[in-house]
């Protein structure tokens, strides 16, 4: 296994998409919304032997992907989502890609009712330096995971860890894992409350389920 | 007639071998599973399939790719056209080097059923009759095309396909390969096409048969012999091209420019450039295209609609194949738009089929399917060479 993680660093997977990797085991069904390039399903697929598939907005995105051997569907999560069976895939997976979604609870109840569980990544609106730059400079934040300026970024729902959590719970979504990623895009080993984590971790990952009632097509019913 | 039960090694050489060179259809393949029974439930007492081969066969023959052509084409998909001279339809994809790649995959085009270039259709002979069919040839499906195709691969000793593909009616039959035998296609490319004829592609379809049996020419379908339904056919085909391309191309290229003149006449000659150029789609489609046959295969077209084959539901279709899927769509393509490739893999989805889908940018319409696309290009280059690897190819 340490053979293979060297493997996979030298290829440079970032590590946020090795620890989602982490989160599934071989032989899932997996759904990437918003899958880019394909760094994560080439990971999910090569690596971890899941059967993983892709959905991606941008035309060059879908370009790479299907040329790396992927299977992906160039399409508008806030709109294509709903096209997807109820219960399709073991996980649908959204990595830094909620804050781009136009209608992000929507999408989140629809990635709890296409996959048994959700994986999503987001960067946190709340970590210190965010704060420090509105507190101190008065700008708009500039981070490695927020890097565009403010009139051009595809980010237009920014969240922080706590508002995400309190989104959960509106909806009746169980947090079933939480993992904070640092400044250095490594897991943080140091931040396991949520609390401490709105304010030291740059991003987050969140492992969901859905456990409440279910409609008679086994949709979520949520609150 | 040539019976030639075996597949050519390499197109050039087997012309000479045969001495085919001035024979339009290629090589001839006369089916030894006979009567072919149509959907319809007529049967065909002799069915002979013209086809091209290309590249070699491997050993355990798992290098085989179908090129499934569109309407208006034919066998000659990467060889100069032997009655037009014009190089083959598909020559910028399919070849040596090439997207699909000849040194490595054996890729066959036949000639459908009901076709006009040495396959078994409405201007071959009837052998009850010794005449040609005519209108007496027994209207047939696109299930009933890719059947004979299978039927003839049987034949060659094919078991199953490395991939499919097709655009446009290529695509239709794409879709009834993955349904209808889905234990013998390894990768499915449907391009620029739906898994149901839409009314306003009837409609248009409807315009250009009744162009042809307005034709006096066409005499109820027994015009052999004589000048036959050129008229008709032409307009037939004004009708159809028009289709096949987008309003933002026709004005790019023609807008509305003069031909060979300063001023309107103030008559009926062709004085824009899209009429002239109209005219000559339509008079060069008459002297390669059969008339019948033209009637023959819109029908089959228009009578295409996947799901009704399957209780209704597309899903149903694909929920034992076992195939890896493309799908692609073209933007201003708008007689097989994008929406009719979504709900081919949508359905797909509700079978857990891996299925990559991309709408590529374009104002070529539905005609660049055919046409060098370059990120069309690249996307099939990657999913065949990804298909390939995972095949062992």
């Amino acid at each position: 296994m340490a053979t293979r993680e060297a493997t996979i660093r030298a290829r440079d997977v970032r590590v946020d998409l090795l620890e989602i990797g982490r989160m599934i085991e071989p032989g899932s069904r997996v759904l990437d919304i918003g899958c880019g390039d394909g760094d994560l399903l080439y990971h999910l697929v090569h690596d971890r032997r899941v059967d993983a598939r892709g959905m991606e907005l941008s035309r060059e995105g879908v370009n790479a992907c299907v040329a790396r051997g992927l299977s992906v569907v160039q399409g508008d999560a806030d709109r294509d989502l709903i096209d997807y069976p109820t219960g399709a895939f073991d996980y649908a997976i959204l990595s830094q890609t909620l804050q781009a979604m136009r209608d992000t609870r929507a999408g989140l109840e629809q990635m709890l009712r296409i996959g048994k569980r959700a994986i999503v990544s987001f960067p946190n609106f709340g970590y210190w330096r965010v704060r420090m730059q509105l507190l101190f400079k008065g700008r708009m934040p500039d981070t490695a995971t927020l890097a565009h300026p403010w009139y051009n970024t595809p980010n237009i729902h920014l969240c922080t860890i706590r508002d995400f959590i309190a989104l959960c719970e509106d909806l009746g979504i169980t947090i079933e894992r939480f993992l904070a990623i640092d400044a250095g895009g490594k897991r943080s080993r140091t931040v396991h409350s949520t609390r401490r984590a709105n304010l030291m971790a740059e991003q987050a990952l969140f492992l969901l389920a859905f456990n409440g009632e279910r409609d008679e097509s086994g949709a979520p019913l949520y609150r | 007639m040539n019976s030639i039960s075996l597949p050519h090694p390499n197109y050039v050489e087997a012309r000479r071998q045969h001495g085919q060179d001035n024979d339009p259809r290629g090589s001839v393949l006369r089916l030894e599973a006979v009567p072919f029974r149509l959907v319809s439930g007529t049967e065909l007492p002799e069915v002979t399939v013209a086809y091209q081969a290309y590249g070699t066969l491997n050993a355990d023959k798992s290098n085989a790719v179908l090129v499934c052509h569109a309407l208006t084409g034919d066998q000659h998909v990467a060889n100069p056209h032997p009655i037009t001279g014009k190089e083959g339809w598909w020559a910028s994809a399919v070849g040596p080097g090439k997207i699909i790649d000849t040194n490595r995959f054996y890729v066959i085009c036949a000639n459908v059923l009901g076709g006009c270039l040495g396959t078994t259709g409405p201007k071959e002979i009837n052998p009850a009759t010794n005449r040609e069919w005519g209108i007496d040839f027994p209207v047939i499906t696109i299930g009933d095309m890719v059947r004979l195709q299978a039927a003839f691969l049987d034949q060659l000793g094919i078991a199953d396909l490395f991939c499919v593909i097709g655009g446009s009616m290529g695509g239709m039959q794409v879709l009834d390969w993955a349904a209808r035998y889905p234990e013998r296609v390894f990768s499915a490319i449907p391009v620029a096409t739906t898994a149901r004829h839409s009314a306003q592609n009837i409609a248009f379809h409807e315009v250009g048969r009744q162009a042809i049996m307005a034709d006096p020419e066409w005499r109820g379908g027994a015009y052999y012999g004589g000048p036959g339904p050129k008229a008709g056919l032409s307009v037939a085909r004004m009708a159809a091209h028009i289709t096949y391309l987008s309003e933002a191309g026709l004005h790019q290229k023609f807008g509305r420019k003069l031909q060979d003149r300063d001023a309107l006449t103030f008559g009926f000659d062709a004085d824009f450039q899209i009429e002239s150029y109209l005219r000559h789609q339509g008079s060069t489609f008459v002297d390669r295209f059969d008339a019948n046959s033209y009637l023959y295969i819109t029908r089959a077209m228009d009578y295409f609609d996947l799901a009704a084959d399957y209780g209704g539901l597309l899903a149903n279709a694909f929920k034992d194949t076992q195939a890896r899927f493309c799908v692609a769509s073209f933007t201003s393509d708008w007689l097989y738009p994008t929406a009719e490739s979504r709900a081919i893999v949508h359905a797909l989805n509700a079978v857990a089929a891996p299925v990559s889908f991309v709408e590529f940018e374009t104002d070529k319409g539905h005609d660049a399917f055919l046409l060098d696309v370059p990120e069309f290009y690249d996307v099939l280059r990657g999913f065949i060479g990804a298909a390939a690897e995972k095949r062992g190819l």
